[in-house]
C-alpha cells in the first residue's frame, strides 16, 4: 500500500515537470455494456473540443468491480473516472472516498430524475452522475403468444409466467419458454432472485440485521426458480447473465425473458436482433406483494478523491450524462440506442417516443422501484436487489455461487439455503452487526 | 503458493557418510555469498511476514471502520467455514486424480511410441504440443469450443447421433477442470516418461524378446521399473504445480457452481478479491503455506532418497 503510494506520488512529480501543458489524459474504468461502447465511440467528439484525451479501461461487469473496488480501497489512484452503481454510490461517498459533483457549472441537475438523485446521493451531496438507470420488467414475444392463443396479461403473476413457460418450451426448436439469469454474482443471478424472494414476502435481514435465508419465503422462492429454468429455461442456464440472456433473446431463442429494462434499446433495434418486431413488454411479475418485485439500478460516472485530474474528468462526466449527450446518440446511433431512465426531457423527446414503444413502460417502472421499501416486513435495509451495507458485495456473491450450485444440481435447495445462511451469519457476525 | 519456503533438500552426500572436499580451496565463501542469499532470504520473508500479520488483523478493504488486532478469529471462522475443508478435498482430488491419470496414460503412451513407426517425428511433436499452450487459453477453447452445452464440438458431436447434450461445467465441473488439465499434463508426464525409456539398454530388450516375453510382460516387469525414477521426479512436479492450480478454474467455472471446483488456491483468491477480506485470505495463505511445506518436505525426502544411487 505505502510503496503505491509513493510510487503514485513519484508519478505525479514526474509528469509535473515534465509537461504542464494543458492538455490531460483522463483514464476511464467502464463496463462493456452496449451504452457505455456507445459512449466509448463518441468520445472523440468531447477529445476534439477540449483537447484532452482519454485512455479506456473496459471490463466484464464482476471484473470490473474487483479492480475499481480494490483500486479505490487501497487509494491506488489508478482511475480519474470509474463507472459504479447506485449500491457502491452512497457508501463510498460516506467513506470520503469520492468526490462531490454536485457543483458543475451549466448543467441541469433539475431534469435528472428526482428518484434517481437520491439514489446517487448521501448526506445531501451527489457522489455520481447517473449514465443510465434501469428498472426490470418482462419482455415476452407477441408472435408466439398469439399462435399459442395466450395472452400476457397487463400485472403478470408469477403463476401466470409458470403456465405460459410450459405452453411456450419446444426444446426440439431450441425454444425456451423463460430466459433467467443464472451466472453466479451480486448483480448478476442476484440481483433476479432478489426481486422474486421480495414478492414472495421475503428479505435479507430481519430489523435485527438476523440473516432470513432459511426461511420459507427464500425456499420458495429459490424452488420455483429453480423449477422454472430447469425446466424451460435453455441448457447451461447456469453461465449466462444479463448479455448472453440478451443475445438469446435477441436470435429468437425465448418466449419470456424478466431482466432490465435498459436492454430493451437492443432488442427494439432492427439491426441487432431478429425479434424487433415481434417483441411486446409487461410488469415484472409479482406473487404475494408488489413491494421489491422489480429492481432499481443505475450506472453511474463518479470520480474518486485519488484523482489529480477532478476539473477534466468532471468535465467529461457532465458532457457524458447531459441532455446534448443523449441527442448526440439519437442521432448518430440510432433514438432507441440512447442511455435511458435518467432525464425527464428524455421521455418528452417525440424522436425518441415515436421509435421505443417501451419507453412509458420503463419510465413508469424507474419511478415505482422504491429502494425505501422493498419488502413486505420492515428491513433496517434500503435498496431492492441489493442491502445497503458494504459486505453486501461478498454475501451476495457467495449466496450466488451456492444458488447456482442449486440450479446445476450440485445441491439441493435447502442444503444451498443452509450453506448460505451459515456464511451469511458469519459475515455479519464478523463485521459487528451481530453478535 | 510459494513451495520454496523453508523445505529442506536434504543432502545425500552428507547422508552417505562420505567426507566431502571442501570447496573453495579453504577460503571463507560466505561474505561472497551473502548477498545473494540475503536477497532471496528477503525476497522469501518480506510476503511471508506480511502474510503473517495480516492474518492476525481485522482488515476488510470494504469498511476501513473496521480495524485492528483479530487474535485467533480468522483462523477461528475459516475452521468453521465449510469451504475451507471442501476446497482442501477439491484440491487433494485434482491432485491425486490428474497425477494419477497423467502418469498412467504417459507410461503407457511412452511405451507406445518408443516403437518405431512411419511418421513418429509427427506423431510425437502433437502428443508433446498441447504442453505449450498457455493455460488460460486452453481452458477458454475448451470451454467455448468443446465443452459449450450449445455451441460446443461435444455437444454438436451428442445432437448428430441425437443424444441430449451435456452441460460439461454444470453438471460435471470438477470432472471438466480434471479433463482439462490431464490434457495439458499428459504431455509433460509423457515427455519424461519417454526420455527415461529412451535411455534404456536395448540388449535388455532384445533379452527378454529371445526369452519369450510378450510386449505386456516386458512393460511390467522391465520397463516400469525402469521408469521409477522418472515416475517420481514427474510426481513431484506436477504436485507442486496442480496445488496452485488457478488459471483454468478460474476462466471455466469460477470455482462454482457452489464450491464445486473451489480449490484452495481459489478459495483465497476468493476471500481476497471478491468478499476483500485481506485478513480472512491471509489466514487461508498461511494455512496454505504450512500445507505446502508439509508437502515439500514429505516429497523432497522421498525423491531425495530415490535419486541416491
Amino acid at each position: 500500500m505505502r510503496l503505491r503510494n509513493i510510487a503514485a506520488y513519484a508519478a505525479v512529480l514526474l509528469s509535473g515537470t515534465c509537461l504542464a501543458a494543458q492538455a490531460e489524459t483522463i483514464t476511464i474504468a467502464t463496463v462493456n455494456n452496449s451504452q457505455m461502447v456507445v459512449m466509448q465511440k463518441l468520445a472523440p467528439t468531447w477529445e476534439k473540443k477540449t483537447g484532452n484525451k482519454i485512455n479506456w479501461v473496459v471490463l466484464e461487469e464482476n471484473v470490473l468491480r474487483q479492480r475499481v473496488t480494490t483500486d479505490i480501497a487501497t487509494h491506488g489512484g489508478q482511475f480519474d473516472i470509474i463507472t459504479i452503481g447506485s449500491y457502491e454510490t452512497p457508501i463510498w461517498g460516506k467513506q470520503g472516498w469520492l468526490t462531490a459533483v454536485g457543483d458543475i457549472k451549466d448543467y441541469d441537475y433539475n431534469d435528472v430524475f428526482p428518484s434517481v438523485r437520491a439514489a446517487l446521493s448521501q448526506g445531501g451531496n451527489l457522489y455520481a452522475l447517473p449514465f443510465y438507470a434501469e428498472s426490470s420488467f418482462t419482455y415476452y414475444r407477441k408472435d408466439l403468444f398469439a399462435a399459442a392463443g395466450l395472452t400476457m396479461p397487463a400485472a403478470p403473476t408469477y403463476k401466470d409466467i409458470d403456465g405460459f413457460a410450459a405452453k411456450l418450451t419446444d426444446k426440439s426448436k431450441q425454444q425456451y419458454g423463460i430466459c433467467l439469469r443464472g451466472k453466479p454474482g451480486w448483480g448478476e443471478n442476484m440481483a433476479f432472485l432478489d426481486t422474486v424472494v421480495n414478492t414472495y414476502g421475503g428479505s435479507w435481514f430481519d430489523m435485527k440485521w438476523n440473516a432470513q435465508l432459511n426461511s420459507q419465503p427464500w425456499h420458495d422462492a429459490v424452488t420455483f426458480y429453480i423449477h422454472l429454468l430447469t425446466d424451460y429455461g435453455p441448457p447451461g442456464a447456469s453461465s449466462n447473465g444479463f448479455n448472453e440472456n440478451q443475445a438469446l433473446f435477441a436470435t429468437g431463442h425465448c418466449a419470456m425473458w424478466i431482466d432490465a429494462t435498459s436492454g430493451a434499446g437492443m432488442i427494439y433495434d432492427p439491426s441487432s436482433s431478429q425479434v424487433a418486431d415481434k417483441t411486446a413488454f409487461t410488469a415484472a411479475p409479482v406473487d404475494v406483494t408488489p413491494h421489491g418485485s422489480h429492481w432499481f439500478w443505475s450506472w453511474a460516472l463518479a470520480i474518486p478523491k485519488t484523482s489529480t485530474k477532478a476539473e477534466v474528468a468532471k468535465d467529461f462526466i457532465g458532457w457524458a450524462t447531459s441532455k446534448d449527450y443523449i441527442n448526440l446518440v439519437g442521432k448518430e446511433n440510432g433514438w432507441t440506442t440512447l442511455p435511458p431512465g435518467t432525464r425527464i426531457s428524455t421521455y418528452e423527446n417525440p424522436d425518441y417516443l415515436k421509435a421505443a414503444p417501451f419507453a412509458p413502460a420503463v419510465k413508469q417502472a424507474i419511478e415505482t422501484a422504491d429502494l425505501d421499501h422493498p419488502t413486505l416486513n420492515p428491513v433496517p435495509y434500503t435498496g431492492v436487489q441489493y442491502v445497503s451495507i458494504p459486505e453486501f458485495e461478498s454475501i451476495g456473491t457467495t449466496v450466488g455461487q451456492l444458488i447456482a450450485a442449486a440450479l446445476t444440481g450440485q445441491s439441493t435447495v435447502d442444503g444451498a439455503l443452509k450453506q448460505a445462511q451459515a456464511s451469511v451469519v458469519s459475515t455479519m457476525q464478523q463485521a459487528g452487526y451481530t453478535n | 503458493m510459494s513451495m520454496a519456503t523453508g523445505a529442506t533438500v536434504s543432502d545425500p552426500a552428507a547422508k552417505s557418510g562420505r567426507k566431502k572436499k571442501k570447496v573453495g580451496g579453504g577460503v571463507n565463501t560466505l561474505p561472497l555469498l551473502a548477498p545473494s542469499v540475503g536477497l532471496l532470504l528477503i525476497w522469501m520473508i518480506v510476503p511471508l511476514a506480511m502474510t503473517l500479520f495480516f492474518a492476525f488483523r481485522r482488515y476488510n478493504l470494504l469498511n476501513p471502520m473496521i480495524h485492528g488486532w483479530a487474535g485467533f478469529n480468522n483462523f477461528k471462522y475459516l475452521l468453521e467455514d465449510p469451504a475451507l475443508l471442501h476446497s482442501l478435498v477439491v484440491s487433494v482430488i485434482l491432485v491425486v486424480g490428474v497425477i494419477v491419470i497423467t502418469i498412467v496414460l504417459g507410461s503407457v503412451l511412452a511405451a507406445v511410441f518408443s516403437q518405431s513407426f512411419p511418421g513418429e517425428g509427427i506423431a510425437r511433436v502433437l502428443m508433446i504440443s498441447p504442453f505449450f499452450v498457455m493455460p488460460t487459453v486452453s481452458a477458454l477453447v475448451w470451454k467455448n469450443l468443446l465443452m459449450h452445452p450449445v455451441s460446443g464440438l461435444f455437444a454438436a458431436i451428442a445432437r448428430f447421433f441425437g443424444f441430449q447434450p451435456i452441460d460439461w461445467f454444470g453438471q460435471f465441473p470438477l470432472t471438466s477442470i480434471m479433463i482439462i488439465l490431464c490434457w495439458e499434463w499428459l504431455p509433460y508426464a509423457f515427455l519424461i516418461l519417454f526420455t527415461a525409456l529412451q535411455s534404456m539398454d536395448e540388449e535388455q530388450l532384445e533379452a527378454a524378446r529371445l526369452d519369450g516375453a510378450s510386449v505386456i510382460d516386458i512393460f511390467f516387469n522391465i520397463q516400469l521399473p525402469h521408469l521409477s525414477r522418472a515416475i517420481s521426479v514427474t510426481i513431484m512436479i506436477e504436485m507442486i504445480f496442480l496445488l496452485g492450480i488457478f488459471a483454468e478454474i478460474y476462466v471455466t467455472t469460477a470455482g462454482g457452481p457452489g464450491y464445486a471446483t473451489t480449490n484452495l488456491t481459489f478459495l483465497i483468491y476468493q476471500r481476497a478479491l471478491l468478499a476483500f477480506n485481506v485478513g480472512g485470505a491471509s489466514a487461508a495463505g498461511v494455512i496454505a503455506i504450512v500445507l505446502a511445506n508439509i508437502v515439500s518436505a514429505f516429497l523432497t525426502r522421498s525423491v531425495g532418497r530415490r535419486l541416491e544411487v
